[in-house]
């Protein structure tokens, strides 16, 4: 590697490293909006106490500069790569890699990484394809913008995927996702963020899920047809009364989120991914001259 | 609703059954870690557990800690995992080592209602994420077994306040997460019939 390239290695380093923690100390100000936002309007008694402990939660981990969840998650980076940046995809992603390990390392992070059959713990929070990290190619640029999400596994492992046939239509994707998240009752810990990714092929339709998820609460889907599908499945989710955390109440999600792709004329993919309240995401972006802007949404 | 302070372990299973479902309880006292790994060892792989559960308040956790020393840990972040996964347990918990409370988030299926009635246990509700308020209601990390489980060990936690928490399922058969789930699936045929 070039100079420029080892010290731009060292950047994107520097930057998951504080992306990581910054990520899971500090919950953005849509998710605080949104939840004091919820507390305003939930009238069970369960329901309350569950949404002021987690207000309180983030406030806590404020004064004690402390994690708002235990569960680090799995690090999954986004990252926008400029055409004229100089440091190549697999750079970044050894950057990444050494950044989340030594972030794991020196906070010292939980390690929640194992292999898969043998489950054995990998050490920190790095392994075999591990991070997740997703790619997008931008022309005409020389910047490298970096987003982490951290992900949980309560919300991870309430993930769901049904290939709807072209007859079930809309209705038949309101149905998956609606019996999705009552069906995950409080096991996700609600209320979060639904994400939901139609179309495309199945992999791709999860892809989107979780693309969904990262989105800010109170940001809509361009598309004026899928932005009413995300309203109105909002307020079906709650109106189905699972409430916080799965106990009973008003606020079942606090969001829906969908993106969506063209698919096969005979395919109707639906994918749900949830995102539990404590949605943590953080970003930054690198110049070409080494410098680090840290944003909430790069 | 009534709310109840309960000091774990417990001797008097009266202490038990004077909580219903939706009960708000604070616990004070000793309090188990415990998670998949370590009751995996415990019933799968018929590995004794080196503590006493008598009387005991578990919850599932894997916690964030600093190793200080020989089997001497500092807390950094405690919070609590997702209980479902760990419903099978139930039975052997409160029959073979006289479990009284399991503590978790997300809640236990219904099969867990049939055996806690009869073997008079509880299962409590905690806010699933709320880890840093979780965190400052541990006083101290007491004792830690079977450590290269890390961090799935078997853990002793001091607690202080520990709480709230919300009554899921008592020991008469009531059950929160069976009635919120009842009530949200008329509702869905309801809006199924909307569509």
């Amino acid at each position: 590697m070039s100079i420029v390239a080892t010290d731009l290695s060292r950047t994107v380093e520097d930057a998951a490293a504080h992306l990581y923690v910054w990520a899971l100390k500090d919950i953005p100000q849509d998710l605080r909006d949104a939840l004091a936002d919820a507390a305003g309007r939930e009238t069970s008694v369960t329901g309350q106490r569950v949404l002021q402990t987690i207000l309180r939660n983030v406030n806590v981990a404020e004064e004690e500069k402390n994690l708002v969840c235990q569960d680090t998650g799995l690090a999954v980076y986004y990252c926008s790569v400029g055409e004229h940046f100089p440091l190549h995809p697999a750079r970044i992603y050894a950057a990444l890699k050494e950044g989340t390990e030594r972030a794991t390392v020196e906070h010292p992070l939980r390690s929640n990484t194992v292999h898969t059959l043998t489950r054995e713990n990998t050490g920190p929070n790095v392994g075999f394809r591990i991070p997740i990290v997703h790619w997008d190619f931008v022309p005409d640029w020389d910047g490298l913008d970096v987003k982490c999400v951290p992900k949980g596994s309560g919300s991870e492992n309430m993930s769901f995927l049904k290939m709807c046939v072209p007859a079930d239509g809309v209705t038949g994707i309101k149905k998956f996702v609606l019996e999705s998240i009552v069906g995950a009752g409080g096991k996700p810990c609600p209320p979060g963020i639904v994400g939901v990714g139609i179309g495309g092929s199945a992999d791709y339709a999860m892809h989107l899920a979780k693309e969904a998820i990262a989105r800010p609460v109170g940001t809509s889907n361009p598309d004026p047809l899928v932005a009413q599908l995300e309203d109105e499945l909002k307020d079906l989710l709650n109106e189905t009364g699972v409430g916080p955390m799965g106990l009973g109440g008003d606020v079942t999600v606090l969001s829906v989120h969908v993106e969506n792709a063209d698919t096969h004329m005979t395919l109707n993919p639906v994918a749900v991914n949830y995102q539990c309240w404590a949605a943590r995401r953080a970003s930054a972006h690198v110049a070409l001259d080494g410098s680090v802007t840290y944003e909430r949404d790069a | 609703m009534a709310a109840h302070e309960v000091t774990f372990p417990i001797t008097d299973p009266a202490e038990i059954l004077k909580l219903r479902a939706g009960d708000e309880v604070i616990v004070q006292g000793h309090i188990i870690g415990i998670r998949d790994r370590t009751q995996i060892r415990i019933f799968d792989q018929g590995v004794e557990p080196p503590m006493d559960l008598t009387g005991a308040f578990l919850l599932h956790t894997a916690p964030g800690v600093r190793k200080l020393g020989p089997g001497r840990y500092e807390k950094i972040c405690i919070g609590t995992t997702t209980s479902a996964r760990m419903v099978r347990f139930t039975e052997g918990l409160g029959s073979q080592y006289g479990v009284r409370a399991i503590c978790g988030k997300g809640g236990f299926p219904d099969e867990a209602i049939e055996p806690m009635q009869r073997l008079q246990m509880v299962y409590f509700a905690i806010v699933g994420g709320a880890a840093a308020l979780e965190t400052t209601q541990i006083e101290e990390i007491e004792e830690v077994a079977w450590e290269e489980l890390m961090p799935e060990c078997l853990w002793k936690f001091r607690v202080k306040d520990f709480g709230p928490l919300t009554v899921g399922i008592d020991a008469h058969g009531g059950s929160l997460y069976r009635d919120v789930q009842d009530r949200a699936h008329k509702k869905l045929e309801e809006i199924y019939a909307r569509l």
